[in-house]
């Protein structure tokens, strides 16, 4: 692989940013709303009937749980819709490939912004559980850095995909058969280990999952030197999907 | 000695499945002139335009962009280098302005630099009163001049124009054919590819007539004309029946002949003299030309 010059990475992402400066209200309000959602319906209706989750209220467990679908929603579909979207029809990638920045500095740019975004948006469910009684402990300031972790994972996962699709249609398969079963079994709302055999041992390859445990561990507290498997899971998905995200992306950019 | 090249290619092949679309290149571009690329769509033109940004890898052949070789250096060329692509690109996201700063970065203006630089942009694309005006708002020929002026914004060397009028108003393309001119006049060399003869002729030093992804004829306007139509040419005006008989005659003297709408015309007339039929005497023109390179009417 060619070398990653800064200036072209930082180039690209400036056009992140400068759109962004339009559509960071819609993009904050449903990070806002949608944990705010999750934690009402789950934590009251679900918290009527079970107060605790493996020694924490439920309404901790799920406030914590949540970061995770946060980081995953904010880069999965990003990563998939924007980047089909910009190479087929805005032809945007086209343009910049011209200049002079290379396929793989341009697709690291933009997972690179949606990870950022990723990290700082997943932290409004703790916002909001705040609000609901959670009471966070110091080493949460490290949440961010899992949310990027997770984002930058996912992110280039969703590239990859808008790098294999057809057509935008295509991305209703990886919704339903990928996206939504991450999301549900990663010990988010409920433990991963009322599942059956079979099912935890997939639940194990989530990345979500890791992401999970790891925020808990660092918003509840209890975290162990064996916490360290789980940054190794989420870095390892986060070089495997993007190292695939750039040798796919570059056969579609370029003839 | 000469000056190296700005553009070289040799023996350029590049395909695209059972397609070849560009077959054994061989082309030059000196510093400092127009060149244009005339050809019919899908004579590999801007396959041609695609494989001087490394956008389109060629399988075979030598390919020197400004010293650079491509693509193995192909970004220190690009670098130099400005493209106004056939299909429109531009951020439909972004004002004139933002679209300016972001490829003012990509093609690394120095920050000191880069406010001078956008204005100057502003200014060749003629959207100074506009730059604060988002892309969506903005008229066919302005899309096509901020096009140009994004190619421009690092003050290139080079600069690949595809088509760059295609699809405009006539007023609209003598506004843009001026611009290309003014860029030449300030030493910048031009590759530009259209199927407009007269685009070609008007702006161009050295016209490369592109068929089947291969250079066919190469000279200025004028030497293509007298080379490949001659001086004068009579256009035989009648009703079809007429037309075929003047063809065939024509044919079989062994002179030149193509349909041009609803007339026969035979090319080289200045040798006819006494033995050509009547109809009207015109100058040759490029168009004639390149109806005799390529085999191909013109729009």
């Amino acid at each position: 692989m060619r070398r990653l010059e800064p200036a072209a990475v930082i180039g690209v992402m400036s056009r992140d940013v400068t759109i962004f400066r339009k559509f960071w209200k819609a993009t904050t309000f449903s990070s806002i709303v949608e944990p705010t959602i999750y934690l009402v319906a789950f934590g009251f209706g679900f918290g009527a009937l079970v107060t605790e989750v493996g020694g924490v209220d439920y309404i901790e467990y799920v406030g914590t749980g949540v970061v995770a679908s946060a980081a995953l929603f904010a880069s999965v579909f990003a990563g998939m819709f924007n980047t089909f979207v910009r190479r087929e029809f805005q032809r945007t990638y086209d343009a910049m490939l011209a200049a002079p920045v290379d396929t793989e500095e341009l697709v690291t740019a933009e997972i690179l912004w949606i990870a950022c975004r990723a990290g700082v948006y997943c932290m409004a469910p703790l916002l909001v559980a705040t609000l609901f009684g959670l009471d966070p402990r110091w080493t949460t300031i490290f949440v961010p850095l899992v949310g990027f972790l997770t984002g930058f994972g996912f992110a280039a996962f969703g590239v990859l995909i808008s790098a294999l699709a057809k057509s935008i249609d295509n991305f209703n398969y990886v919704t339903s058969a990928v996206v939504t079963p991450l999301f549900l079994i990663s010990g988010t709302f409920f433990p991963i280990e009322g599942l059956p055999a079979g099912i935890q041992a997939i639940a194990h390859l989530n990345p979500l999952y890791h992401c999970v445990q790891l925020v808990r561990a660092l918003v509840l507290g209890g975290l162990e030197a064996a916490d360290v498997i789980h940054v190794v899971a989420l870095l390892i998905f986060a070089v495997a999907m993007w190292l695939l995200a750039l040798w796919r992306q570059r056969i579609r950019l370029i003839d | 000695m000469a000056a190296e090249p700005a553009i070289s290619l040799r023996g350029v092949i590049k395909r695209f499945g059972p397609l070849t679309a560009v077959d054994g290149l061989d082309l030059d571009v000196a510093p400092g002139i127009c060149f244009g690329l005339l050809g019919p769509n899908g004579a590999g033109k801007s396959t041609t335009m695609r494989l001087l940004t490394s956008q389109a890898l060629a399988d075979e052949g030598e390919i020197r962009v400004l010293g650079h070789e491509v693509p193995r250096d192909s970004k220190a060329a690009r670098l130099r280098m400005g493209v106004c692509p056939q299909q429109d690109n531009l951020d439909v996201e972004m004002s004139v302005r933002q679209t300016l700063t972001v490829f003012s970065r990509l093609y690394r203006v120095p920050r000191h630099e880069r406010a001078a630089a956008i204005d100057r942009a502003l200014q060749i694309a003629r959207l100074s009163d506009r730059a604060d005006a988002k892309v969506t708002e903005l008229s066919g020929g302005m899309r096509r001049r901020l096009l140009i002026g994004r190619a421009l914004v690092h003050t290139p060397d080079l600069v690949l124009l595809d088509e760059p009028t295609v699809g405009l108003d006539p007023q609209v393309r003598q506004e843009l054919w001026s611009l290309i001119d003014g860029l030449r006049s300030e030493g910048v060399t031009v590759l530009m590819s259209t199927h407009y003869i007269e685009e070609a002729e008007r702006l161009a030093d050295v016209v490369g007539v592109m068929a089947g992804g291969k250079i066919v004829a190469l000279g200025t306007p004028e030497e293509l004309v007298l080379e490949h139509a001659g001086r004068e040419v009579i256009e035989v005006y009648g009703p079809p029946a007429r037309l075929a008989e003047v063809d065939a005659d024509a044919q079989a003297r062994g002179w030149q002949t193509r349909r041009s709408g609803p007339a026969v015309a035979i090319l080289r007339a200045e040798n006819l003299d006494g033995d050509a039929p009547d109809g009207e005497r015109r100058a040759a023109t490029l168009e004639d030309a390149f109806v005799m390179l390529t085999g191909a009417e013109v729009d």
